[in-house]
């Protein structure tokens, strides 16, 4: 079982070098292999910043990342990332931009084909193969930019605000559909949001950042998602007591310290 | 940078105009562009055979359309200068896609090594620094005397004159890669060079396509500086001879092919980006 670790580490920029707050202090976390970790927090907590540590694209200034035992040195393919703006290759068809990491590692042309359309398949997008990334609606780049992080076969799923950007309606049929990806294809996850909800319905564990220095304040563990994925409609958990209970909880949790301020 | 590609024929830029929120409220659609245009030309001719047939200006400054046109005709039959018309505009191709091939093989690796390493813009900008403000007839000379006076020196001149955009519009290019798309590629695992080949190459091209326009337009400025010097063929030779002659018909008439050629290489220009580059303008 693989475990994805950042132990007590601290990030600075070089730029900020003169200030003396980091953007994260003292992190410890551990996402293990089946889990789904969802990171929220207020603007400015360093949700990104530790999405990008995770996945090698900045190096701690102190501390450790280490991906089973073993130091992280860099980006690599089995921490796959999901944007924000779906990153998708414009030059590319939506078949080629999934298959693009195969290609990257030498697939034979039939193979990586064949793999692309599989996983188009499973993100329901089996017609638009050809179609080019702007002919795409939002909802449809992110699906094909999931099918391309799977494309690597990743252990980890690393996903800053991938329905960020997508409208309300489109955003909760995506919900589901990110449980059913997490399930299928037996990955660790790390998503960032700002969405309460969404954090809720998704997550095992719900991690709440703070600013100023960006730190863990509290943790939740949740069982909605796999609520749903056993069954339970995602509407009928939205208007449960328990989620309301729980929704309620982690916006004072969210907001604890702007209101400590206050008073 | 954003290329308008949308409406082909019009060169003109199509962005909004301050008259266009009048025409349109006028309940009526509107004129379109090419129209004007070709009202234009119209006009300027119509005025520009007026002037002759009346005798405002003498024909050796301004022949009329109709003997230019038939300047344009004896060109293209008989010739001038020992040579006809399509062996100068030949010449004359040659010479600007042999400059524009050397311009690119050197000026598209140049502008990556300057847009994606430190190392390459430190060694590099000086002499893009060096090159891009001088004017080619200044270095002509010079290049005459290291490389005589043969075909080699016409094509280095011009290709020199069409490095500076090449560089520059790649390195730009390079740099306007999305950041989100370099790290997709690295988080898959790319190497430096598979980033280089599948990331930034395709990111930069729309812009190496702009500067191929541009490099094509400082070419034909120096390809008739180049066929002053020692040329039995060419556009700029034919023009050039002409004047000597005070032929002022085939002057005119080397005036409107170069216009024509160039007209038609910035509609070639276009459907190459439409075709190799169609993400440019979406998105």
């Amino acid at each position: 079982m693989s475990v994805l670790s950042l132990e007590n580490v601290t990030l600075r920029y070089a730029a900020d070098a003169g200030r003396n707050t980091p953007v994260l202090a003292s992190i410890d976390l551990s996402i293990d292999h089946g889990e789904f970790v969802v990171v929220i927090g207020r603007s400015g907590s360093g949700k990104t910043s530790l999405l990008n540590l995770a996945a090698g694209f900045v190096k701690p200034s102190s501390g450790r990342v280490r991906l089973d035992g073993a130091p992280v040195a860099g980006p690599g393919a089995e921490r796959a990332v999901v944007f924000q703006d779906d990153a998708l290759y414009p030059w590319l068809t939506a078949l080629d931009n999934v298959a693009f990491p195969l290609r990257l590692r030498g697939f034979s042309k039939a193979d990586r084909l064949r793999r692309a359309r599989a996983l188009l398949d499973q993100v329901g997008l089996s017609d638009a193969a050809e179609r080019h990334v702007w002919e795409l609606s939002g909802g449809m780049r992110q699906r094909v930019g999931i099918a391309r992080a799977l494309a690597s076969s990743p252990k980890f799923l690393l996903m800053d605000e991938p329905l960020g950007a997508l409208d309300a309606l489109t955003r909760s049929r995506m919900q589901g559909f990110l449980l059913d990806i997490w399930q299928q294809n037996r990955v660790g996850a790390l998503l960032i949001t700002h969405s309460i909800e969404e954090a809720l319905l998704l997550a095992t564990r719900v991690i709440v950042l703070a600013p100023n220095p960006g730190r863990i304040t509290s943790e939740i563990f949740t069982t909605f998602g796999r609520d749903h994925l056993a069954g339970t409609p995602l509407s009928e958990i939205r208007s449960s007591a328990a989620f309301r209970r729980l929704q309620d909880e982690l916006t004072v949790l969210i907001h604890a310290e702007e209101e400590g301020i206050a008073a | 940078m954003s290329i308008s590609v949308e409406g082909l024929p019009p060169i003109m830029p199509t962005a909004r105009h301050l008259d266009e929120q009048a025409e349109q409220s006028a309940d009526r659609p509107p004129l379109p562009l090419v129209w004007i245009s070709l009202a234009t030309i119209t006009a300027l001719l119509f005025l520009w055979s007026l002037a002759s047939s009346y005798g405002f200006v003498s024909p050796l400054f301004l022949p009329s359309p109709v003997a230019v046109y038939q300047a344009l005709r004896s060109l293209a039959i008989t010739g001038f200068v020992d040579a006809t018309l399509a062996e100068h505009v030949g010449a004359s191709l040659l010479r600007i896609f042999g400059a524009l091939a050397v311009a690119l093989v050197a000026g598209i690796p140049a502008g990556l090594a300057i847009g994606a390493s430190r190392l390459g813009k430190g060694i590099l900008d000086p002499i893009v620094e060096f090159l891009r403000p001088l004017p080619p007839l200044a270095y002509l000379p010079l290049v005459i005397i290291w490389l005589g006076i043969g075909e080699a020196s016409k094509i280095a001149v011009i290709a020199l004159a069409m490095l500076p955009p090449v560089i520059l519009s790649t390195a730009t290019g390079v740099r306007s890669a999305s950041a989100d798309h370099v790290n997709a590629a690295r988080a898959f695992g790319a190497s430096r060079l598979q980033v280089l080949r599948h990331v930034i190459v395709p990111s930069a091209l729309p812009s190496i396509l702009t500067g191929t326009r541009i490099a094509l337009g400082a070419g034909w400025s120096t390809l008739v500086a180049a066929e002053l010097v020692a040329a039995t063929r060419g556009l700029g030779f034919m023009i050039q001879s002409a004047a000597q002659f005070l032929v002022t018909d085939v002057v005119i008439a080397g005036i409107v092919v170069i216009a024509a050629v160039a007209f038609l290489f910035e509609l070639a220009a276009r459907l190459i980006e439409r075709w190799l580059v169609p993400w440019a303008t979406r998105r």
